[in-house]
């Protein structure tokens, strides 16, 4: 390496040039905290619902098998568009009834098929996931994903 | 070993490979599921699994780099540690948030964050080893000799263990609170990590090869340098797709194509370390792990990296096989091998030997990456295939994963070869045998016919 490199300059560059990407970081970090207060995720309030919705997500898991706006594990689809691929995105009711259908069939116990598991939810529950995936449908994604099939 | 209080490193070492051998065998597990999915799916399905599978390797890399410090730093400051006892105290506390953690995934008690689903009260746990840590660790630099080594060591381990406040940190907004989880996870594995895999790279250099430490530490310094001017800013090619602003596409893009660097200069560094190098270590299983785990880290978080992150491709590529491909070679090859290599350098003299079992080792080493080389390969071709019919053509995923099957059936395979591997390392570091398996031939500097 160059002569005018010497290890104090190096570590001079690391330390500078460190702490100005973690400035430039922040300082988009915070524009995109209000992006996603105020443009992205502005189409549908964050009722209880959806909050109760987020918690029974958490609670069971999903994301160790299934996508969410294409992270998590890959062994179950994508739930991000799930409502809008159902066709019920728009209605609540029907979102609710559709979800509560699939959650209560499960496992199918259809041999060389996926399972998921039987987590014996309440309609309560099953309303505030359905709500929490409209609710994440409905965020601005920049597009993605590119198709229904999630 | 040097200083007595390094034998702390010893137990640190061995529980990270019991949970290593845990981790491996809950992803053949995992693999097996993928094969023939009825299996086990009322008992124990595939999500408490994956949990398993990724928190035990999480947590076993961290016993590893708290390992090295502990092994690295009296050494490096050329004093014993601070305390023995609160080194100790860290061990119990760690060992037992992780068994009260499996314990709970297993009764089906966990939260739901990926990655970050222990719960509440091993987070403490984690929060309150890690500080008694930091105080641990750097009472003992602070009163002994300062390097390059220990600083970027210490500012790796520093600002992982500040990034942790981010796990308690979960908005009910789902934007914001991806967001905040990348903290946690990108800032770690693609930045800061990266700081305690080089500092301990480069202390294996120094020690193995015997070049000048003014040549490493300018070389550690400026592979830094490079990991956190990428690194930072590249933490944008996860915001592409979560509700973000678009300009992360742009961003994301750029620096996360820049994080390929460092990964390039840590390969070259190995090896330009070794050619440089004067000294014949005895040791040679753990230059191999180390020349390993640089190569294996540039391809799996370099190119494997690369591969998918501008955000044209990311765009479709997103959320398939491919990232699986990636995140097992990139975690294989810059933290598994690294703190395999550590491990091979350390054990022999935390147990007052000459290096044993070193044939053995070296077939591990060569089980291992060629099963993960090979399960990258057909993950990789799983994911070509699932991006093009499901976000291209827009079949439905189930349909698409049928028709993948024969990619899972190879992937189990090569997770056979890799936990074989991973067994036989283990058992070489455990048990000492008297004679290794094929006998090194006489040392001759002249060149053969």
């Amino acid at each position: 390496m160059a002569e005018f490199l010497t290890k104090s300059r190096a570590r001079n560059i690391f330390y500078g040039g460190s702490i100005f990407f973690v400035v430039v970081f922040i300082i988009l970090t915070a524009q995109s905290h209000k992006y996603v207060v105020e443009v992205s995720t502005a189409g549908m309030p964050l009722s209880e619902e959806v909050i109760l919705g987020k918690h029974v997500w958490e609670r069971h898991s999903c994301i160790n098998c299934h996508t969410l706006h294409g992270e998590g594990a890959y062994f179950a689809p994508e739930v991000g568009n799930v409502m809008t691929r159902w066709g019920v995105q728009d209605d609540p009711e029907d979102a609710f009834d559709t979800l509560k259908g699939w959650m209560e069939a499960q496992p199918s116990g259809i041999e060389g098929r996926r399972q998921m598991p039987q987590f014996n939810l309440t309609d309560a529950e099953i309303r505030g996931l359905a709500e929490f995936f409209r609710w994440a449908d409905q965020t601005d994604t920049q597009g993605w994903p590119p198709n229904d099939a999630g | 070993m040097k200083y007595q209080t390094q034998r702390v490193a010893y137990w640190y070492f061995l529980a990270a490979m019991g949970l290593f051998g845990i981790q491996v065998l809950g992803g053949l597990l995992a693999g097996w599921i993928y094969v023939s999915p009825n299996f086990l799916s009322e008992i124990l399905p595939f999500n408490i699994i994956r949990m398993i599978h990724t928190n035990a390797l999480i947590v076993w890399l961290l016993l590893g780099f708290f390992g090295a410090a502990y092994f690295m730093v009296p050494e490096e400051s050329e004093r014993e540690i601070y305390s023995v006892k609160l080194a100790y105290l860290q061990l119990i506390i760690l060992v037992v948030g992780t068994l009260g953690a499996v314990g709970s995934y297993l009764v089906g008690i966990h939260g739901g964050r990926e990655f970050l689903e222990q719960p509440l009260w091993v987070k403490f746990g984690i929060l309150v080893a890690a500080l008694i840590f930091l105080f641990n660790i750097s009472m003992t630099v602070l009163a002994g000799k300062k390097t390059a080594i220990t600083n970027v060591l210490l500012m790796g381990l520093w600002l992982l263990s500040l990034l942790w406040v981010f796990a308690f940190i979960n908005p009910d907004n789902l934007s914001l609170d991806k967001m905040y989880w990348w903290f946690v996870v990108h800032l770690w594995v693609e930045a800061t990590w990266e700081l305690v895999m080089a500092a301990i790279l480069a202390f294996l250099l120094l020690k193995l090869t015997g070049v000048d430490r003014e040549v490493v530490e300018k070389w550690l310094y400026v592979i830094v340098a490079t990991a956190l001017f990428s690194g930072i800013l590249g933490t944008g090619h996860h915001f592409y797709w979560i509700g973000l602003p678009g300009y992360w596409q742009w961003v994301g893009s750029i620096f996360s194509t820049f994080e390929v660097i460092p990964f390039f200069l840590m390969m070259s560094f190995a090896f330009i370390m070794v050619w440089k190098g004067k000294r014949n270590h005895p040791n040679k299983a753990a230059l191999l792990w180390s020349l390993g785990s640089s190569t294996v880290a540039f391809f799996g978080a370099g190119v494997w990296g690369f591969l998918h992150t501008l955000h044209g491709v990311n765009f479709y590529s997103h959320g398939t096989q491919i990232t699986a491909a990636h995140g097992h070679l990139s975690f294989y090859g810059a933290y598994v091998a690294l703190n395999l290599a550590i491990f091979t350098y350390a054990f022999p003299l935390l147990r007052g030997r000459q290096p044993y079992n070193q044939v053995l080792n070296m077939v591990s080493f060569w089980l291992m990456t060629g099963g993960m080389a090979f399960m990258t390969f057909v993950l990789t071709f799983a994911g070509t295939i699932q991006t093009h019919m499901q976000r291209v053509v827009g079949d439905y995923y189930m349909d698409v994963q049928d028709s993948l099957s024969i990619f899972y059936i190879m992937r189990f395979g090569a997770g056979i070869a890799v936990v074989i591997g991973a067994l036989l390392f283990i058992y070489s570091q455990l048990v000492i045998r008297n004679r290794e398996i094929i006998e090194p031939g006489p040392a001759v500097t002249m060149p053969g016919e």
